[in-house]
């Protein structure tokens, strides 16, 4: 489903740790295409390796961690083949970043103007008077009132969602192509977050850039994201519109993160769970990740682990229910069946 | 960081925290009475280092053999040495020679053992480890024992001196800015502004610097004091300045002989080094306090 209309390919990319008990597999393999102009949610649990593979694609996977093999082309370039300082030319130029925390990720001893100058001015080489003007735009466009004051002031005279508007416009400031925000909204309040989001949104169609959007908040997802990528266990295991993904989700994963969450329709007393924990890196079951914790798996689920497989929709899922090797109930019907194959 | 207020921004002129951030140092360091006297001694001394010299009514090197072995007098303040010089004269000649060791050492040890540490802990891995083991080697000896080794490879002078002392200071900078660098590079901004494509001079030198300074600050106060000491025990030695340089230790050395027919020829330049070494101790203490007060407990 790769063509020219994706801004980023990511092929088979694997990363993994190398820390004292061997290896540790964060990212195994995975594939993910990032159409131009669209939004892409990444969604998981902690530890499913979304951030590690938004981290892969910005090259800054640090010691212990290594990209492994795979490829991830933007523009047709491979980002794997580039040498750092070929890197720097591309990351917060091409591609940004938006981190979680925007109370720690600035600089505490700069002002405002300062830091969203010096992203201009490595990229621009721009004076630094005009960067400073440019950074007042900026602020302007990520609707930041009285800019021309902020600019000078510093990051712990600015709120959360301030704080986060303004790493938004630090990393708008060279009008990447590809913006990267890992779980920007988490740690700020819900009425913020709807903000925080909307200008993404915003900005990404007067822009035309594409968004990669990491989160673990389905509600996120479905407010903003085109298509979304489910990972479990350092894999992609469903990848869908996001309609589709709401409306039929495929991958009994999936159907048990929509089934846990909160339901105003509904009177509930217990919220439902998935039963058990994403599976130690070391302890990687052999077939299918999910299986030990899946109320269908069957024989072939916990012995071997399946493809990522085209399903007639268009979207893809990695479960052997959808393919001719399914040995268990031949009627199953994931979503419909959930609840009454976990009480099992 | 814990407060986040926001302040109306139009009506009143953002406050910038460097200055916001000295006053409240200066307000911590104002409530410990013992450093605020080590500072302000500091800062006499150095004003006696400036303009001293054109006050006291001897040069350092003045003879007066007929009139040598004084006790203190009115003529003569502190006495006078074996060669009937100015004791009090040669102590505030002196002064600037012990200030500028003191300084200068430490400033040459600081920009080596920042570099060193902030590399060292910002590389990690192999780098870290080759820089921080030489390091390790060199606090291995005592240092009067390295800085008399240095002395004795370069030869007695008043700028090997310094090198010594500045040589065996090094590991102590290298070691704090290493800690804190370690501490400074896991935080997100630094993540954040490697996503913005900086290198790695720019995020060592613009980023990760400006917030290992105040460790640094404290360390060179504290080190000043032990520079000061040491160059004042090489020279009492005889592998320091050379007289008739009024350098305090030499002075020292020159009282050893006299001990007990006169001795204020040793007790006076003693003092001096034990006051000044004083000023800069405490003063360091009371600015790691004010400059850290987590670590006050």
């Amino acid at each position: 489903m790769s063509n020219d209309a994706d801004v980023l390919q990511i092929q088979d990319l694997q990363t993994s740790f190398f820390v004292d008990d061997g290896e540790v597999k964060a990212v195994d393999g995975v594939s993910l295409d990032i159409p131009k102009g669209k939004t892409v949610g990444i969604v998981g649990e902690s530890g499913s390796g979304k951030s590690i593979t938004s981290m892969s694609v910005m090259r800054l996977i640090r010691n212990p961690g290594r990209i492994k093999g795979g490829s991830i082309h933007y523009n047709g370039e491979d980002l794997l083949q580039k040498t750092e300082k070929q890197m720097q030319k591309i990351r917060g130029n091409k591609i940004s970043m938006i981190f979680q925390e925007p109370m720690t990720s600035l600089n505490p001893v700069y002002t405002i103007g300062q830091q969203i100058s010096e992203v201009i001015q490595i990229h621009q080489g721009l004076s630094k008077k005009d960067a400073l003007s440019k950074s007042v735009e900026m602020l302007e466009l990520v609707g930041i009132p009285s800019p021309k004051d902020r600019v000078k002031q510093y990051p712990h005279e600015l709120s959360g969602g301030m704080r986060q508007r303004v790493m938004i416009a630090i990393a708008l400031a060279c009008n990447p192509e590809l913006l990267i925000a890992d779980e920007p909204t988490t740690a700020l309040d819900v009425t913020i977050q709807a903000q925080i989001l909307d200008l993404i949104n915003e900005l990404r169609r007067s822009l035309g850039m594409s968004v990669i959007l990491i989160t673990h908040d389905l509600g996120v997802v479905a407010e903003t994201c085109d298509y979304v990528a489910v990972m479990y266990a350092g894999k992609v295991v469903e990848y869908a519109d996001v309609h589709t993904l709401f409306k039929e989700p495929k991958h009994p994963y999936t159907v048990g993160l929509m089934n846990s969450l909160p339901r105003h329709d509904m009177d509930q007393d217990e919220l439902n769970v998935i039963e058990g924990n994403v599976p130690k890196p070391g302890e990687m079951p052999e077939g299918c990740r999910f299986a030990p914790r899946c109320p269908f798996a069957s024989d072939i689920c916990t012995n071997e682990l399946p493809d990522l497989m085209e399903t007639e929709d268009g979207n893809q899922v990695r479960c052997w229910i959808y393919s001719e090797k399914w040995d268990g109930d031949p009627e199953v019907n994931v979503k419909n069946d959930y609840q009454t194959a976990r009480s099992q | 960081m814990a407060e986040t207020t926001i302040k109306e921004p139009a009506a009143k002129k953002p406050a910038n925290p460097h200055i916001e951030n000295a006053k409240n140092i200066f307000k911590r360091l104002k409530k410990n009475k013992a450093a605020m006297a080590g500072g302000i001694l500091i800062l006499f001394f150095i004003l006696v280092a400036v303009i001293g010299p054109y006050f006291v009514p001897y040069t350092a090197a003045e003879q007066n053999v007929l009139n040598k072995l004084q006790g203190p007098s009115a003529e003569h303040w502190f006495g006078t040495d074996q060669l009937g010089r100015d004791i009090f004269s040669r102590i505030v000649h002196g002064m600037s020679i012990t200030l500028y060791i003191g300084f200068f050492s430490v400033f040459i040890a600081a920009i080596f053992g920042v570099i060193i540490g902030i590399v060292a802990g910002y590389y990690g891995g192999k780098i870290d480890t080759i820089l921080m083991r030489l390091m390790d080697v060199l606090l291995a000896f005592p240092g009067i024992l390295l800085a008399l080794a240095v002395v004795t490879i370069l030869g007695a002078s008043l700028n090997n001196v310094i090198l010594a002392v500045a040589v065996f200071s090094v590991p102590a900078f290298a070691r704090i800015v290493r800690g804190s660098t370690l501490a400074v590079k896991e935080l997100e901004y630094i993540d954040a502004v490697r996503a913005l494509g900086a290198g790695d001079s720019r995020i060592i030198f613009r980023h990760i610097l400006p917030n290992v300074f105040s460790p640094i600050i404290v360390q060179a106060t504290l080190r000043i004091a032990t520079a000061i000491l040491t160059a004042a025990g090489l020279s009492f030695l005889g592998l320091g300045a050379q007289p008739p340089k009024p350098e305090w230790g030499a002075m020292l050395s020159d009282g050893r002989n006299y001990i007990f027919e006169a001795g204020h020829v040793a007790l006076f330049p003693g003092l001096a080094i034990v006051i000044v070494v004083l000023a800069f101790n405490i003063f360091g203490d009371g600015l790691r306090d004010a400059l850290d007060p987590k670590m006050k407990s």
